[in-house]
């Protein structure tokens, strides 16, 4: 039996960019395959906006019962996240990390390919924000 | 039972007139629609007005499918379907409103109008909360509180539901209004720094309909 990961769900106002950040944070994890990550991007219909049926599907895709890391974009992404937290819509377990979006996603991606638990990888996520360029 | 000074006796606030509420607000965002977004695409992203018509069209067909019996439990139902299909952040945002407004009414078939107004105060707080915001932002607060305050004041004066709706929706218009001058300090229209200021708030905007809809379904009977 394969041993359940933490999954990690990217909400973004645009699909593109969901699934191609999902896509990137895949790539740079060692043993990518493991990793349970799914994109929640753009309005329902396509477009860019927020949806919450797609957060809720994503979340459900990953949930593997040991908690999920949600990483939210802007605005009605978080805000969306949040509420739906609040009414308890999300599995138990689910959590938002305070991180940026990018390298927030690429550091949670990564602890959680690596069997890591749901602090860990909220903290992989929150770390981001601390890492300087300049 | 309380009177307006015109004689006309308030309404009881039931699953009925919450039901009157949601049809009311609906046709207005409707008629609004084309002027919210046009607020918008001043300041924002130029969606609020398609965001909150499709919002509260599905929350009003999901209300009439699956009828509601308390007022709480239609506020409670409007909010869920608002966070499930506005897209935009007004959905959570409103949706948070409402649902936790729906919640502090509880399962009784009619509440008092200071009843009504503490459940809207405590949704309104959510908001502050949620979006981590608080009035002078150029938000909705900046007129959804003017309109519990004026509330507020009207029933512990003495006012009646019709008294203190109306003067909650005047509160909420001159908030709107007031809006204009201010420069945002949340939301999209936060990233225009000076540029924001000299547009009236689409949030604030609609904030308002929503309240004059509250006044109307309570003269509505």
């Amino acid at each position: 039996m394969t041993r359940r990961r933490v999954g990690v769900v990217l909400v973004s106002h645009s699909a593109e960019v969901a699934g191609s950040v999902a896509e990137m944070a895949r790539c740079l994890a060692t043993g990518g395959a493991a990793a349970a990550v799914a994109a929640a991007g753009g309005a329902e219909g396509g477009g860019i906006g927020t949806s919450a049926e797609l957060i809720k599907r994503a979340v459900h895709r990953v949930d593997a019962g040991v908690g999920v890391v949600v990483i939210a974009d802007l605005g009605s992404a978080v805000l969306t996240v949040k509420a739906l937290l609040e009414d308890k819509e999300l599995p138990d377990g689910t959590r938002l990390a305070d991180a940026p979006f990018l390298e927030g996603a690429v550091g949670a991606v990564v602890t959680a390919a690596a069997g890591a638990d749901v602090a860990a990888v909220a903290a992989a996520a929150e770390e981001a924000y601390g890492y300087r360029k300049a | 039972m309380n009177t307006s000074a015109s004689g006309t006796p308030d309404p009881a606030i039931d699953s009925a007139f919450v039901r009157r509420w949601l049809s009311l607000a609906t046709s207005a965002i409707e008629h609004k629609s084309s002027w919210l977004t046009e607020l918008d695409s001043a300041i924002g992203d130029a969606d609020h007005g398609t965001n909150m018509q499709r919002g509260f069209a599905a929350a009003s067909a999901a209300v009439e499918r699956e009828p509601s019996n308390t007022p709480g439990e239609v506020l409670t139902h409007v909010g869920r379907q608002l966070i499930s299909s506005v897209g935009g952040a007004a959905g959570p945002l409103y949706g948070t409103l409402l649902r936790r407004a729906g919640k502090a009414l509880g399962d009784q078939p009619a509440v008092t109008p200071e009843e009504l107004c503490v459940a809207l105060r405590s949704g309104v707080d959510s908001v502050a909360q949620l979006g981590r915001s608080e009035r002078g932002d150029k938000t909705m607060l900046d007129s959804l509180y003017p309109a519990v305050e004026a509330m507020e004041f009207a029933l512990s004066s003495g006012s009646g539901l019709l008294a203190a709706l109306a003067a909650a929706r005047t509160a909420a218009d001159e908030g709107a209004a007031a809006t204009v001058p201010i420069l945002a300090r949340r939301g999209r229209a936060s990233y225009l720094g000076e540029r924001s200021i000299g547009h009236q708030d689409p949030g604030a905007t609609s904030a308002a309909l929503l309240i004059a809809a509250f006044a109307e379904a309570a003269e509505a009977v």
